[in-house]
């Protein structure tokens, strides 16, 4: 089935992969960040609609997908949780938090491997990974919720509470 | 710095000598192009484009500004290297995509003055002789790329950026591209090829120094968005002046970041080479925390060689020799490099007593195994070897003998990769082996000396 882009996100893409007059390849990263946003993952489709609209093989998309962390293939929850795991934060008690945040929100890390690194909540409401150094090294344990920065997270009610 | 006052809880340090964080947590700062030109914003960018080309580039060769990203390699030189007979396209791109472990300096510089970079950058590419330059930010910093997005707006419609820059006949367009979360775009020739929508696969060096073959394989300049900022300033007060902050060879002022056992962990600008270790612990930091001893302190982000507390350091050639304990190092790129490790990123990571050694490298090689592009064997399957490794060590799974595999994994990378990633991995496994031998081996079991251990009860055992 193909991609149903709104028209408006289009356009987005569209003057987005102007900033790129050498070369439309260049606008892989941006055109997919733009339909991860909008559709939560990046389908098989997604790869497709990308391909084409940059006139490049599949393959050439697909392998920029599985590389990147930051390019997820199945849907995460509502809200994605990021929190970090790198020495500073891991030393802030990173890996403490990661147990409260799964606790609290319902979420079973059983499954995850370095391939499928996202666990999804039962009622898809919240779905956490970790991540490699958020560059916030100083205030840690520190975390992302979507778009969202949370530094020196200690309440995990509160900052779960403002997610509904 | 008369009459700036800071947020309350926030103000700098009496040892910092602010330039570059200026304004950060500052007062009434905003990062709207008004404040920014309530404060003379852009004029240095009206007097570049009046200045010879070659002036600039002389200027930040003459001021020795130093990258701030890692490697400290001369600004001006870098600049310097773009081929004379060069008929190509020249581009410049912002590195921002600061992802060294323990180190967090560049966030705040773009989101709370974006146009400190977008005004260094735009005199850097003047100087270069590059009309296209990108931002390339990662991607967990999505408010910093929509800040920067904004204040490349409000500056492109006051005439700083686009067609025939105030009349000098300049173009510039500058671009937000957001990386997707890859450590390995933080390497230059990673990075372009990033840029260039491939895998950031780096580059062999040579024949592919970016200054002469970089995107589309054209001469393109990277910078640091620290080393960027600092461009400004120079033509600021010239390079005379500015080169009289700092030490000899070492000018200038640099952000380090302080994170780990501490009292009070940040960051904190100061002049290179004027503040020891020593101070910026003890004095900026509020020491460490009640009833500990240090341990270990990572230098200059994690893939720094650690210092361990009790180290003697000799640094200085014949009559200047002298030695050093860890609180006496100035905190400059020669000294750190004469101590073994590096000034890095500037992230400084402090290990108190209470940590165990084995975990803390473990944390590392876990990072390292994340993040190795895969391109060169040695570092593709070595940082996970040394992770696995040091996933048993923790696990109680190892043997004594292991941690010999653990060295001879680490010496086997090194210097057998196209980038220094190779390096930069293998560098903590080589110097916590080397200062911390026998913390590691207490953490293993002679009885399991040749067993064969069961790697899925291991992942679960490191919590992975």
């Amino acid at each position: 089935m193909a991609l149903a882009v709104p028209p408006e996100l289009e356009k987005v893409i569209d003057e987005r992969i102007t900033h790129y007059p050498v070369s439309k390849r260049s606008a892989v990263l941006p055109v997919l960040h733009h339909l991860q946003h909008h559709f939560g993952f990046l389908s098989e489709e997604a790869v497709e609609w990308t391909a084409t609209k940059l006139e490049l093989e599949p393959i050439k998309v697909l392998e920029v997908v599985t590389f990147y962390p930051g390019f997820r293939q199945s849907a995460p929850g509502k809200y994605h949780i990021r929190v970090c795991r790198t020495l500073s934060c891991a030393m802030a008690g990173s890996y403490d938090l990661m147990e409260s945040l799964c606790d609290k929100a319902g979420i079973d890390r059983s499954g995850v491997t370095h391939h499928h690194p996202i666990a999804v909540s039962a009622d898809g409401k919240f779905s956490i990974e970790f991540a490699e150094c958020l560059a916030s090294c100083g205030f840690g344990p520190v975390c992302m919720v979507n778009d969202d920065f949370h530094e020196a997270v200690s309440d995990v009610e509160s900052l779960l509470g403002q997610y509904s | 710095m008369s009459g700036i006052t800071y947020k309350s809880g926030r103000e700098p340090h009496a040892k910092e000598h602010r330039v570059v964080f200026r304004n950060v947590d500052r007062n009434g700062w905003d990062t709207s192009l008004k404040t920014y030109m309530s404060e003379g914003g852009y004029e240095q960018l009206q007097r570049a484009l009046k200045m010879p080309r070659q002036e600039i580039v002389d200027e930040v060769k003459r001021a020795g500004l130093r990258g701030r990203g890692g490697a400290g390699f001369p600004c001006g030189v870098k600049w310097g290297f773009i081929p004379p007979t060069n008929t190509k396209p020249v581009y410049l791109i912002c590195n921002a995509d600061e992802s060294e472990p323990g180190t967090f300096k560049d966030r705040y510089i773009i989101h709370q003055d974006p146009h400190q970079l977008i005004e260094g950058m735009a005199i850097a590419c003047f100087a270069v002789g590059a009309s296209l330059s990108y931002i390339y930010i990662r991607e967990e910093f999505p408010e910093g790329a929509s800040i920067l997005e904004k204040a490349i707006a409000e500056a492109h419609a006051k005439g700083f950026l686009g067609k025939n820059i105030l009349g000098s006949g300049f173009d510039l367009e500058i671009y937000v591209h957001r990386g997707a979360g890859a450590y390995i775009c933080g390497e230059e020739t990673g990075l372009i090829e990033s840029l260039e929508g491939k895998r950031p696969y780096p580059r062999i060096k040579p024949p592919y120094f970016p200054a002469a073959m970089g995107l589309y394989l054209c001469p393109t300049i990277v910078n640091n968005v620290e080393t960027l900022c600092h461009v400004k300033h120079i033509l600021e007060i010239g390079a005379d002046q500015w080169s009289r902050t700092g030490t000899p060879n070492n000018t200038g002022t640099r952000i380090l970041c302080v994170s780990g056992d501490v009292r009070k962990q940040g960051y904190f600008e100061v002049e290179v080479g004027k503040v020891t270790m020593g101070e910026l612990i003890n004095d900026m930091c509020g020491g460490l925390k009640p009833g500990r001893e240090l341990k270990a302190v990572i230098p200059g982000g994690s893939s720094a060689k650690v210092l361990r507390a009790d180290e003697t350091f000799t640094v200085g050639r014949g009559d200047d020799a002298r030695k050093l304990t860890i609180w006496d190092i100035p905190m400059d790129f020669d000294t750190l490099a004469a101590c073994g490790s590096m000034a890095g990123s500037g992230g400084v990571i402090v290990i108190d007593d209470s940590r165990s050694i084995s975990w803390v490298l473990n944390n590392i090689n876990n990072f390292y195994a994340h993040e190795s592009c895969g391109q060169c064997t040695p570092c593709r399957e070595g940082s996970l070897w040394m992770k696995k490794i040091t996933d048993r060590v923790v696990a109680g799974k190892a043997s004594p003998s292991d941690i010999d595999t653990l060295e001879g994994v680490a010496r086997n990378i090194d210097g057998r990769t196209i980038c220094a990633f190779g390096e930069a991995c293998s560098w903590p496994t080589e110097s916590f082996v080397e200062k911390f031998r026998s913390e590691l081996i207490a953490d293993t079991k002679p009885e399991l000396e040749g067993a064969i251990v069961n790697a899925e009860t291991l992942t679960a055992a490191a919590g992975l």
